[in-house]
């Protein structure tokens, strides 16, 4: 099937297979594989892309749903040679460790800070239920998006 | 002086990369002509292959080919295992890659299909018929040891894999005359790693030269590379492994697993890249698995509190075969750790390895030593509920009293450095331990349980002495190497045998550098995890990275400044014994003008114009640092938890940890790996553990039967450190990796055991979850 998604602001018109999930389109087809697959059941949110203003996860997702859409990934989030206050604030605050599933923490965080500019830590950590992290044990994510919070509103 | 950077929070360098999407993990790893494969797994924990039809899914759209254990036979070695306890009869079973008879777990290895997408590999799987027997099975390791249970190997009679002993001490004695004796039988959980990258491998074969490269997500290249080259004969100088981006371990990315070879040999047979990623779930039932002991255990004291002896029956259970370091978890690195942090007289430690029809059991964050500290601790609070004495005080008059030098303990270990009363001291005074148990008491008066947990440990790590990674049946070498390298700009490069994956030393090595050698910390960049530019190395995990591979890299650092030093004098017309080093620079004792800077040394080393007489070209140096003992850090802990009695539900109100892991080079970094092993403890305590149904069908076969933490289910974690250096480390520094593991699933156990006490109970099987908390609490009720 034809497809035409805009990613990262660039346009795409690509023939899938109408079985491809989002998550492989992205990843192999256009080559963006700072998404993350952590699992195969909807759990991790590895994979989590912002999709029309909203989160999804893109395992959860066939690529042919994502049809006339505007999809940003973790490469896109900022113009290249900048961070977004939420990068910079995983990165300061030592909110990641191996990496894996910082893409979809820092996508999850985005949209959590737009929505709620002033989150409780208790909302941050209900806002990340979704996203799986092995390594940090949370404290310096939610430190990090808090502190993301904190830079935007300023 | 200018500020010293080692011990300074610096932002990591590898978070760049890693924030930004533009990291290569393995499979993100695209290669032109590149092949999928997928795996055939038994559905069945036991049975006999009668036959096997892949017919139907060679010819499926996209197959390029399908393999049986019939194809690999005689071309694939068996999958080796590398830890082989002495004096342990161990049985050292045939562990073929793809199964060939009998498949002994669910998750093992039957067929492959390599397809030019990774979709046509999945459905051609379902097409391959395997017509099987079922046979009996059995999972729980002491069952498995029972006479008539299933038996999974030929020539491991009772399914007995191994069986070790260690003791030191009279452990006979101090029972026969014990004032009294606490028992208990602990069952340590299977728990699943779950690093969130799944495994995965890109083999790719090149005929015309001979030589296999593999991408692949490893914790230690150069072990990969080691057994990869017995399993496929092909020489070791012709296989490159490459793991620079691994995303995390926890010891499951230690061993050398049965699906990176079988895709080797697809690349091999085909000539084409071949790429291999599990899916989640197929990583629970083939990544290894962490714990599973069944453990009785005992502790004898004199009615004063003094403990004089601790032992143990463990059967640990291996899985279906031994996996690469599978045998050493529960011996060496559980065995030998029965005194803790305490002044124990006597432990013996009676461990039999055990085969059963399930995952195989390796190294899993702590490996040996959270279930060590575990069997300690809890002994510990019921020796103190059975004296009637405040299980702190109990501890605190069993500590083993402050030593800097070498402290001999039952075992036959010797501890490097200790001084476990002030860390205790400093975690007790922060929560203000004496008001919390005066809350406690107020909240119990209104019907609310609300438990204090305190444990104190001493732990075992950066490993080891090679000599005694050899003594102690580890088929390798436990040393570090680096190369320490400048180039004629000035900047310089590390090449490290290590591999970190999430560790942080990319940053942690250059502070290091940077602060020996006064160049810029940007100047210097760290090379790992890739087998063809770096230098021999065994990996990373057992806390080692650190100890063992920072020793390494400060040796090679100083005989770099040593020679670039020389180089300077003879620039300067000095005499060697007059220039000194400061900042950076070079200069003549006494007339701090007449100098020169390290960077002008590696240009003119690199140049080589004017070099002393005999004095070689090249500004760089390597070395060697096989530890002369291990480090063992320490530190106490302490829980706080509510448990609701009317629905079991547990709450963690605080957990502060205090540790103490030496001089810290990058205290941000020492934090983290805190938090995390916290949780992860934590969550074998409260939420996460393998269940096997009697046939063993491995019910938690996905995230969404297996509970791991999430944000919600965890506060934030207090921090506090003590700083006791070792004496034989280069640094003085100590691990900090696992001490998290090892020290929370203890404090929050017996957290829980504390709230619960005035309701009767006293025990209940890990993982506590609500609705066991409740069932224990309506049993007592009800009785
Ligand atoms: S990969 Fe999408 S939720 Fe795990
Ligand atoms: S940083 Fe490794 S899983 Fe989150």
């Amino acid at each position: 099937m034809k497809i035409q998604v805009t990613v990262n602001g660039k346009a795409h018109e690509k023939d899938v297979d109408p079985r491809t999930l989002l998550v492989h389109f992205l990843r192999e087809d256009l080559g963006l594989t700072g998404t993350k697959v952590g699992c195969d059941t909807s759990q991790c949110g590895a994979c989590v892309v912002n999709m029309d203003g909203t989160t999804v996860k893109s395992c959860t997702c066939l690529a042919v749903q994502a049809d006339g859409s505007q999809i940003t990934t973790i490469e896109g989030l900022s113009p290249k040679g900048e961070l977004d206050a939420v990068q910079e604030a995983f990165w300061n605050n030592h909110g990641l460790q191996c990496g894996y599933c910082t893409a979809g923490m820092i996508m999850t965080a985005v949209e959590l800070i737009d929505k709620n500019p002033n989150p409780t830590e208790d909302q941050v950590r209900e806002g990340l239920k979704g996203n799986i992290c092995r390594c940090t044990g949370y404290h310096n994510i939610v430190k990090a998006v808090l502190a993301a919070a904190e830079a935007k509103r300023s | 002086m200018t500020t010293r950077i080692f011990g300074s929070g610096i932002r990591r360098r590898e978070d760049p990369r890693l924030i930004t999407g533009g990291a290569t993990y393995t499979d993100d790893v695209k290669l032109p002509g590149m092949a999928f494969a997928a795996i055939l797994r038994s559905p069945h924990a036991h049975a006999k292959i009668n036959s096997i039809d892949t017919s139907a899914a060679a010819a499926a759209p996209g197959v390029v080919a399908v393999y049986t254990g019939a194809d690999t036979d005689g071309v694939l070695n068996p999958i080796p295992c590398a830890w082989i306890p002495p004096d342990s009869d161990v049985k050292a079973v045939d562990h073929p890659a793809l199964a060939k008879d009998v498949v002994r777990y669910q998750g093992d290895a039957v067929a492959v299909v390599v397809a030019e997408n990774r979709y046509q590999a999945e459905d051609a799987l379902e097409l391959i018929k395997v017509d099987y027997s079922i046979l009996p099975a059995v999972v729980n390791p002491e069952a498995a040891m029972q006479p008539g249970a299933p038996q999974l190997h030929e020539d491991a009679p009772n399914n007995q894999a191994f069986h070790w002993v260690a003791a030191g001490g009279d452990t006979d004695a101090a029972f026969a005359s014990a004032d009294v004796i606490v028992k208990d039988t602990i069952v340590h959980q299977r728990l699943i790693p779950n690093a969130m990258e799944p495994r995965s491998a890109v083999a790719t074969w090149t005929e015309s030269m001979g030589e296999l490269t593999l991408w692949s997500t490893s914790q230690n290249p150069h072990i990969c590379r080691f057994l990869a080259s017995l399993v496929t004969g092909v020489a070791e100088h012709k296989i490159r492994v490459i793991a620079t981006e691994v995303g995390g371990g926890f010891g499951s990315k230690i061993p050398v697993y049965a699906d990176e070879m079988i895709t080797s040999f697809c690349s091999m047979q085909l000539g084409r890249p071949v790429k291999w990623t599990a899916t989640r779930s197929e990583g629970f039932q083939a990544t290894i698995h962490g714990r599973d002991h069944v453990e009785h255990v005992e502790m004898a004291a004199t009615r004063e509190g003094k403990i004089t002896a601790v032992r143990s029956v463990i059967y640990a259970g291996m899985g279906a075969y031994l996996s690469t370091a599978g045998p050493g978890v529960p011996t060496i690195l559980h065995g030998l750790m029965y005194c803790g942090p305490y002044d124990i007289a006597a432990t013996k430690a009676d461990i039999y390895g055990v085969f059963s029809n399930a995952t195989p059991v390796d190294a899993y964050r702590g490996a040996g030593r959270p279930e060590a500290t575990f069997l300690v601790e809890r002994l510990v609070d019921l020796l103190a509920v059975e004296l009637g004495i405040d299980p702190v005080e109990l501890r605190r008059k069993n500590l083993i009293p402050k030593f800097e030098d070498g402290h001999d303990v039952a075992s036959g270990i010797t501890y490097d450095s200790g001084d476990y009363e002030p860390i205790l001291n400093m975690v007790l005074g922060h929560v203000d331990y004496q008001a919390l148990r005066q809350e406690q008491a107020r909240m119990r008066e209104h019907g609310e349980y609300m438990g204090i947990g305190v444990t104190c440990y001493s732990e075992i790590c950066g490993l080891g002495p090679s000599q005694v990674a050899g003594a102690v049946g580890f088929g390798g070498g436990l040393w570090e190497s680096a190369i320490v390298r400048f180039h004629p700009t000035g900047k310089v490069n590390v090449y490290t045998g290590v591999s970190p994956h999430g560790q942080g030393e990319e940053t942690t090595f250059a502070q290091i550098v940077s602060d020996e050698l006064g160049v810029d910390v940007d100047d210097v960049g760290i090379v790992h995890g890739d087998t063809s530019n770096t230098p021999m190395g065994w990996g990373t995990y057992g806390s080692r990275t650190t100890a063992v591979g920072a020793a390494a890299l400060v040796l090679a650092v100083r005989k770099v400044k040593e020679k670039a030093r020389l180089l300077a004098a003879h620039l300067l017309e000095a005499a060697e014994a007059d220039v000194e080093y400061a900042d950076g620079k070079f200069f003549v004792k006494g007339s701090p003008d007449q100098s020169k800077t390290i960077q002008e040394m590696a240009t003119m080393a690199n140049v080589a114009w004017n070099m002393p007489e005999g004095m070689e070209p090249g500004l760089e140096a390597s070395a060697f640092y096989d530890p002369p003992n291990f480090v063992y850090p320490f530190g106490a802990h302490v829980a706080v938890v509510h448990v609701d009695p009317d629905n079991g539900h547990i709450e963690v109100k605080r957990y502060v940890a205090g540790d103490d892991c030496g001089p810290q080079i990058n205290p941000m970094i020492v934090e983290g790996q805190v938090h995390g092993g916290v949780v992860q403890g934590a969550g074998q305590v409260l939420w996460e553990g393998a269940v096997y149904d009697d046939n063993g069908q491995l019910l938690t076969g996905s995230m969404t039967d297996y509970a791991l933490p999430r944000a919600h289910m965890f506060p934030n974690i207090e921090t506090l450190f003590t700083v006791t250096p070792s004496p034989h480390n280069p640094l003085g520094v100590k691990g900090i990796g696992e001490t998290g593991a090892i020290a929370s699933t203890a404090t929050i156990y017996n957290a829980v055991m504390d709230a619960l006490r005035p309701l009767g109970v006293t025990g209940i099987d890990m993982p506590l979850t609500p609705e066991k908390v409740w069932q224990a609490i309506r049993e007592k009720q009800g009785s």
